[in-house]
Formats: structure tokens, sequence, C-alpha cells
């Protein structure tokens, strides 16, 4: 074999194809590992600490840190790692949500969600809510995605934010879920053995699902899926050239993504125990644009450093004055124009493309 | 038909009034690369665009080897083995030479639906990727991000990425183009032991190259083919010297 004398030639010569070669551990690498073991350390410490000096609320502003972060972790796999510019992501936020709602609202009146062609019961597991979630999530942004991935640009802004907007306006005239004043969950959804209505308990809950979501992209983005959906944000001519189709790859991340922040949308309305047409609304969209923008586009951290810069913003300055949205502005403004890679790219410096 | 790798049969693609091309018939047989020269504005990247499958023939047929690829996708057509370089390099800059090249023999693999094992520790993809690379003299620049290479380096990296195929055919659209002459002498040499391997059609402005590359040359005027041979009969006929004189003076 050619191929097996070429190489360990070439391994005798001192190079080695196994893999990338580690990247030299300078003052970067440190400082990145550095800065989002720190940032994560205090996502987790705080709420402990408010919650044994009795700041409950602490704990849920934490959570929902957490929820949000996560979603916006959801449309990073889209916007950061796909290319994919997402302007109706809370159409996955909220229908996550409305899933949580509705079964709540049936297991709670002991009626079905529907008896036909089959008969399906509501649950108050949020096992069951999260997996539903995700799968109806991941259908909806099938149908979507494969419509609006059929153009690109600001077309596929526009018709990603119509889809929404469409879904929006349904939310809001559908009385039997509460139209436009929303749903109630009156009892948080359970799990089995521990007890999701402590609050510590459900920002764990929280916590672990973030750590999970952003494990998972972090994985995905390395394997030959991830390798593919790169080359596709990079140059799709390359990778079609290269004999991968880039519809279907972009297509499975959108879902992905989709499905991701579509359990943070169930996680959030059990949160708040209340779910309305404004967790699909168009403001939130723009809301997990800003986050992604904000933390980091294409970084892993950058969502969670986005949503914590955010909420803070959103319950300090918000608490001040009501104009805190001009305050974000400015801080939008600054991040684009002087830090093009985010917080995360300001605190941990850049990121390298292997 | 079995010993002919590409062949164009009575290709025509109209843009309104404008005929591009125009009932073009080609073949590549193996071992040997054939040229396509002609003016500018002869249709030579229509009919590439034809060939690669980003542009739809109005009437005729492409075929790889035996297989009609005419109404091909640009991955499928790839997949089969044909690989293409662009007149304008089209690498994703900020990853490596090995990312690049890597893509092409994780198309040929199986699927990209493969989410778990990562693609840095992944021997079946790297060591294809290696030997194209190392076959286009490039291995000890496997590492270095694509916006760091030389003109003449991305040039090869393109040819690598389309070996990385394992192409039954090359289609080469102006490799040479921006190279200085040394560069271009150098990829002349590895055309040039690389065609026993993989035929190649080969696009080219360079006249020097082409005639010293090429085993038949087919010369595209207004979209069709006015001239075919070997490179005495081209350099000799009087239609090419026309077009192309006739182009110089105007």
């Amino acid at each position: 074999m050619t191929n097996n004398t070429s190489l360990s030639n070439s391994a005798s010569r001192g190079t080695t194809v196994d893999a990338a070669p580690a990247p030299k551990a300078d003052r970067h690498f440190d400082r990145k590992g550095l800065v989002q073991m720190t940032l994560l350390g205090l996502l987790l410490l705080l709420p402990v600490v408010a919650y044994f000096s009795g700041q409950i609320y602490y704990v849920n502003l934490a959570s929902r840190i957490t929820i949000i972060a996560m979603a916006a972790v959801g449309l990073n796999l889209a916007i950061g790692y796909g290319g994919m510019v997402s302007f109706g992501h809370a159409a996955y936020f909220g229908l996550g949500g409305y899933v949580a709602g509705i079964s709540a609202y049936h297991a709670f009146d002991l009626t079905p969600f529907m008896t036909w062609p089959f008969s399906v019961p509501g649950s108050d597991n949020l096992l069951v809510i999260w997996l539903a979630a995700m799968l109806l999530c991941g259908l909806l942004a099938l149908a979507i995605g494969a419509i609006s991935l059929r153009t690109t640009g600001v077309y596929f802004i526009m018709i990603t934010l119509a889809f929404a907007q469409m879904i929006y306006y349904f939310a809001n005239s559908w009385p039997t879920y509460g139209g436009e004043d929303g749903l109630p969950i009156y009892i948080r959804n359970t799990l089995p053995v521990v007890d999701s209505s402590d609050a510590l308990t459900y920002f764990l809950i929280c916590f672990t699902g973030l750590i999970l979501a952003m494990a998972i992209t972090s994985r995905l983005m390395k394997s030959r899926f991830g390798a593919a959906l790169t080359m596709a944000r990079l140059n799709d001519v390359r990778l079609a050239t290269a004999g991968i189709s880039p519809y279907p790859i972009r297509l499975v991340a959108f879902v992905i993504s989709a499905a991701i922040t579509g359990l943070a949308g169930a996680l959030y309305a059990d949160l708040n125990g209340f779910v309305s047409p404004t967790m699909l609304s168009w403001h939130f969209s723009g809301e997990l644009m800003v986050i992604v923008i904000l933390g980091g586009v294409g970084r892993l951290y950058g969502p969670l450093a986005g949503a914590v810069l955010f909420v803070m913003m959103e319950t300090f300055l918000g608490g001040v004055t009501q104009y805190w949205q001009l305050f974000l502005g400015l801080v939008l403004l600054g991040v684009v124009l002087f830090a093009k890679h985010g917080v995360m790219g300001w605190l941990a410096g850049r990121e390298r493309n292997e | 038909m079995s010993d002919i790798v590409l062949s164009l049969q009575n290709l025509n693609k109209r843009f309104g009034a404008l005929q591009a091309t125009g009932d073009v018939s080609l073949d590549l047989k193996p071992g040997e690369i054939h040229a396509l020269i002609g003016p500018n504005g002869a249709g030579k990247s229509t009919l590439i665009g034809q060939i690669a499958g980003n542009i739809r023939p109005d009437e005729g047929r492409v075929f790889l080897a035996d297989t009609e690829i005419t109404g091909m996708s640009i991955a499928q057509r790839a997949r089969l083995g044909l690989g293409r370089s662009f007149q304008v390099s089209s690498l994703a800059e900020p990853l490596s030479v090995m990312r690049n090249v890597m893509m092409g023999v994780q198309a040929l693999q199986s699927h990209s639906f493969r989410f778990w094992k990562p693609v840095a520790r992944d021997r079946h993809l790297l060591e294809p990727a290696y030997t194209a690379l190392e076959r286009m003299q490039l291995s000890h620049r496997a590492w270095t991000p694509v916006f760091e290479l030389s003109h003449g380096e991305r040039r090869q990296v393109e040819v690598a990425c389309a070996l990385a195929l394992k192409p039954r055919a090359l289609l080469l659209d102006e490799p040479m183009a921006g190279l200085g002459p040394e560069g271009s002498a150098k990829l002349t040499e590895l055309l040039e032991t690389l065609k026993l391997e993989v035929p190649i059609l080969l696009i080219e402005h360079d006249m020097e190259a082409v005639f010293r590359l090429a085993d038949r040359i087919s010369v595209l005027v207004s979209g069709s083919v006015i001239a075919h041979g070997d490179s005495q009969a081209i350099r000799q006929d009087p239609r090419v010297r026309e077009a192309y004189l006739g182009d110089s003076d105007a």
C-alpha cells in the first residue's frame, strides 16, 4: 500500500497525521478556560448562596438567565455555526412553552388533548413534556426550514420571521388556550424523585439542561456533521464541489437548533407558571439575536455571556429606568463596533478555527 | 465508449439571443490532458458550468464514464468522481488546508450525518487527505490556515481537494491564472505526472502551458468548437490564428 509507506515515511521524518496539532498552551488558551469556568462557576454558585440566604428571587433570576442562555445556545447553532440568520426562533421557544402549558392544562383538568385519530392525554411529567416539546419544535423547524432554506440572506431572515409571526397570531387568536391572555400553569409540572417546585432544584435542572445543550453543540461541531456545517457556512460551493449537498446539512442543524430552543421554552413556561403569545413574538426573536451577538457569534460560551449581560441589564437597569433598552443599544453598538467577536471574544481572546 | 471518461454530447445553451454554447461535443480519454482554449467571451465558463452542474444545458447530454450526469446536482457529480478546481480560488480560508481537503474524503466515505466522533482524530479522514496533499507536494502545509498560503499554494490545495474525491476526471479551470512563471512551471510539472492517473480537462489562458501539457486541444469561439487536434495542428490552424489575431486586433 503506497498509502501506508508514505505515511510511515512521513512519520519517521517526525511529522504525524494522527491528529491536529494541539493548540499551544499559551496565555490565550488559559485565559479562555479561566473566563469560561468563572462564568459557569458564578452562575452555579450565586443561586446556591442566594437560596441559603433566603433570596428566592435571585435563584429564579439565575434560572431565567440559564433558560434564556439555553434558548440562545439553540439559536447560536443556527446563526453562529450554520450561518443561518433565523429571525423566527421565538416560534420554537413559544411552542415549547405552549407544550408545557397545554399539557399541564389538560393534566389539571383531566381532559384529553385530542381524541381523534388517537387519544392523547395531558401530562404533568416534565420528562414527557420536554420530549414532546423537542419533538414538536423539531417537526415545526423541519417544515419551516425546508421552505426557508431554499432562500438565503435577507430573504431567509424575512421568511423565518413571517412563519414565526403566523404562529404568534394563531396563538393570539385561539381562545381555547387563553388567546392573547395566555395560559397559566397552576402547579409546576413534576419530575419523578426530585421536587421541581423547589427553586434551587429547578435552577439545577435548568443548569443541567444548559450544560447538556452546550456539550452537545460542542461535540456536534467537532464531528463530521459539524465539519460539513462549518463548510456550508464558510463556502457552500466548496462543500457541494467536495460532494456534500449543503441543504440537508443545514436543515438538520436548523432542526437541532430549534429543538434546543424549544426545550428552553418549556423550561421557561414552568419557571414562570405562565405561557403567553409574548413568548412567540418577534421581540423575543430579536432579543435572542441580540444575546447571541452580544456574547459572540459562533462561540460556545457566547450565548451564556450574552444572556447574563442581557438579563442583568434588563433586571437592574430596567429597575432604575424604563428606558434601559437605550443602554442595551449602546452596549450592542459598542460590541458590534469594537468587539466583533462579542463579549466572549473580548474577554477570552479570539477562537482558533480548527 | 467504455474507455472515454467524460463526454459531452451536442450541448446547447442559450441566454436570450446569445448562443453561449453551440452544439459542443468533446470527450476525455484516460491518461490525457485535453485543453479547452478560446478568447474571452467564447463561452468557456458556461461550458464548464454545464459539466460541473451549476448550469443546465438546454439540449445535449453529459456522461461521466457510462453514467449520464446531465441532470445531477454538483454534489452528486462530485461523488461519482468529477473533481474540479475554480478560476477564482474557492477554499474556506479560515480553515486549515487539511480541513478543506478532508471534505472530499468525508463525502466519499458515507453520509455526513455522523454527530459524535471528532474528525480531528479520525484516521479514515486524515490519511486519505494527507495522501492527496502529498500528491500535490503540500503535506508540510497540512495544518496551515488557507489564508496564510501563497496564491500558488492555494491552487495546489484546490487540486488536492479534487484529488481527495478519487476522481475519474478532473476539470481544472485556469489553474495557472495569477501564478508567476515559477509557480506556473511547478504546477505544469505536477499536472504532467497527474494526468497518468486522472485525465484532465484543462481550461487555460497560458498558451505556453497548454502547448506543453495538452495531448489534444479544442478551440472554442463564440460558443462552438472551431478546431480540434494536437498542439501542432492547432498552432497551424488558420481559423485559430484568425480567432486569436482578430481578438488581439480589436
